[in-house]
């Protein structure tokens, strides 16, 4: 019988945190912005992160590598509206965020455009392309779908690699031209200004994609995801609404670029290949497909695996271990692997149903207890 | 006209190399319905074991000769074996969950290129391939690569086997019969799933003889080899109708010779991009692949 008693529990459950303080509820209500007040000032802090950073907190090193943590955390909400709130399987992600970073880039390289005037040029560029695109894709489903878009992304991604006319800089990419740069965005004295502008763009990524499907069209977009031909049935063409989804998220995306052009100085050929949108994939499922928190989480923990992983390799640690299991240990890209396998399995709905289900578990056991 | 010959040769080896992943991938997703991301990294445990094999590492086989053909073998049965793993630890708990199944198939698609560039490093290492292999044969005054007409026989004979399988045998009966209508088989009393173990070992058996007759093709292995082939075997699979062994074959030749006729005669890396726009401009004019099957 204790199967049964999930539900009944949680009503039972609920008279008791209506008991608790009200002003502590509502206190608890806002954890997001105090996280975000957190997040804003740790530039000016200089606590040492032991085990999670190398260096203190505000340390040009530790901003660099937090801000591309958000960078992720963001791409992954915005990826997410495709894939967790309008169930569309898109393996082309990449393609937008690319174009943004490498549009801008040679707005600014070979146009010799202003910084700003580069940026808007280039984030409207993501956003035509994605309309453009998406407009073809979406004339086919399911997972047919899914191999337009690859095979697109894998059209851009062999277009920068073979460096037409060398303008984008083939295998080795293309260095953003710092000098056309505004100053406070150019060194590593201004890594503050970046991991802002990263915090900044996630904020909006969160904003932008929490209202969006809070609006009607966001409800349609849920109706998509759930049964499509019950929406077409009600009178509405699912067409328009998913390429306006898909017209969303590419320019988030293409706006994703232009950050991460900023915070690595540069583009690179990395950013177009498929393992890039798989890479965000899993970083969506990590963290809970459709869920508000779990994409973003799902990318910082993603990143700073990745780049921490890469040190764990390195560290003598590792260095003194059997080769049985040095040689593992030594590959970020097969512990995530395995991480994600693992937490497809036994964690469906990724780490953001964790806590409700440590809940479930945990009121299980007293209900056997009792 | 030599040059041209050359071409097409080259073409069909690539197309032949192309179906060996394709065959298994299609039957895979028409019975089951999951796109499986690591049929690329079928390929590369299939390569792997090989150049393992014949470089000496097994006792028996060798870079020549017999020695070279046990390496195949072995390097087939371990990419097999993998296959066959891979269905019953990761995909079958999933059954339930189509999406996820595909999903998990990522992960282990990630988990193993890196698993093997841990162990032997991420560089190329050169293939060992016995000496009559490794040369060229005059034919209508081009000189052809051997390797190239090891491969399309390679991939004729799986076709042919495969063409028999599902025609011809009790099992392939089930598969076919459940890549039209999966829920009819199975109220009719018949457990698909063990048909969902033997198409992946069949598809890993394809794609790990792929990657042992691949070495031969590209002169090296590396481990990113698999994932770079997926993405064209892919556009084979679609292209030629999911689920259809005969879709693919034609698929890949036309995929594979237009890819090497367009590399030479346009500017390189052209070919690359028209097999893509192809693939764009067929699924919009028949969204259901050459063949007309369900995609």
């Amino acid at each position: 019988m204790s199967t049964a008693t999930d539900t009944p529990d949680r009503t039972a459950g609920r008279p008791a945190t209506a008991q608790a303080p009200a002003g502590r509820a509502r206190l608890l209500r806002w954890w997001p912005a105090a996280v975000l007040l957190v997040l804003v000032v740790a530039p000016f802090s200089a606590v040492p992160v032991p085990g999670l950073l190398d260096g203190p907190l505000g340390s040009a090193g530790s901003l660099q590598l937090l801000a591309t943590c958000l960078l992720f955390g963001a791409l992954a909400t915005g990826y997410d509206l495709l894939l967790g709130r309008t169930g569309l399987l898109s393996f082309g992600h990449a393609l937008y965020f690319a174009a943004g970073s490498y549009a801008t880039n040679l707005f600014l390289l070979e146009a010799g455009l202003p910084f700003a005037l580069a940026t808007v040029l280039g984030m409207l560029f993501g956003i035509a392309l994605a309309l453009a695109l998406g407009s073809v894709s979406l004339r086919v489903t399911g997972i047919g779908f899914s191999m337009v878009t690859l095979a697109f992304a894998q059209a851009g991604s062999i277009l920068v690699s073979r460096n037409p006319g060398g303008v984008t800089g083939g295998e080795e990419g293309r260095a953003a031209p710092s000098d056309l740069l505004p100053s406070s965005l150019v060194g590593i004295d201004n890594t503050a200004n970046l991991y802002w502008i990263a915090l900044a763009y996630l904020v909006l990524t969160l904003g932008v994609v929490h209202w969006a499907v809070r609006s009607p069209t966001g409800r349609v977009w849920e109706g998509i995801k759930e049964n499509e031909r019950r929406v077409e049935v009600l009178g509405l063409k699912p067409y328009g609404f998913k390429l306006t989804a898909f017209v969303v998220a590419g320019g988030l995306a293409a706006l994703g670029g232009i950050v991460h052009l900023l915070l690595t100085g540069g583009s690179t050929p990395q950013t177009t290949t498929s393992d890039f949108t798989l890479s965000l994939l899993v970083m969506v499922v990590l963290g809970g497909s459709g869920t508000r928190w779990g994409p973003m989480a799902g990318g910082i923990l993603y990143t700073w695996a990745d780049h921490r992983l890469g040190d764990l390799a390195g560290s003598g640690a590792v260095a003194d271990l059997p080769a049985v299991l040095r040689v593992p240990l030594s590959q970020p890209l097969f512990l995530l692997g395995v991480l994600f396998v693992a937490v497809v399995h036994l964690l469906p709905g990724g780490l953001a149903r964790l806590p409700s289900r440590l809940r479930a578990a945990s009121n299980r056991k007293e209900t056997v207890v009792s | 006209m030599s040059t041209l010959v050359l071409l097409t040769m080259t073409g069909l080896g690539l197309g032949a190399l192309y179906f060996l992943v394709a065959s298994g991938l299609s039957l895979i997703f028409g019975l089951m319905d999951v796109l499986n991301f690591a049929h690329g990294a079928l390929l590369s445990i299939g390569a792997y074991g090989t150049w393992w094999a014949a470089s000496g590492n097994l006792p028996g086989a060798g870079p020549g000769g017999a020695g070279f053909v046990l390496a195949v073998l072995f390097g087939t049965a371990v990419g097999t074996a993998a296959a066959v793993l891979l269905e019953l630890a990761v995909v079958r708990p999933l059954y339930t969950r189509p999406r996820e199944q595909v999903l998990a198939t990522v992960g282990v698609g990630l988990a193993v290129p890196a698993l093997l560039s841990g162990i032997w490093g991420s560089d190329a290492h050169p293939f060992p391939g016995p000496e009559a292999l490794s040369g060229t044969f005059g034919l209508l005054g081009a000189q052809v690569p051997v390797n190239r007409v090891v491969l399309v026989g390679a991939a004729v004979v799986v076709l042919v086997a495969l063409r028999l399988f599902l025609g011809r045998t009790r099992h392939g009966l089930v598969v076919r019969a459940g890549v039209e209508d999966r829920a009819m088989v199975t109220a009719l009393g018949i457990d698909v799933r063990r048909a969902f173990t033997l198409v992946f070992a069949i598809g890993g058996c394809a794609a790990a003889l792929g990657g042992a007759l691949g070495g031969l093709y590209f002169g090296s292995v590396d481990p990113r080899q698999g994932t770079s082939l997926l993405i064209f075997a892919f556009v084979v699979v679609v292209t030629g109708g999911m689920g259809s062994v005969t879709g693919a074959a034609v698929a890949s030749v036309v995929i594979g010779l237009v890819q090497q006729l367009a590399n030479y005669y346009t500017a390189a890396g052209l070919g690359d991009l028209a097999v893509v726009v192809l693939l764009a401009v067929l699924l919009l004019i028949r969204p259901r692949g050459l063949t007309g099957r369900l995609a």
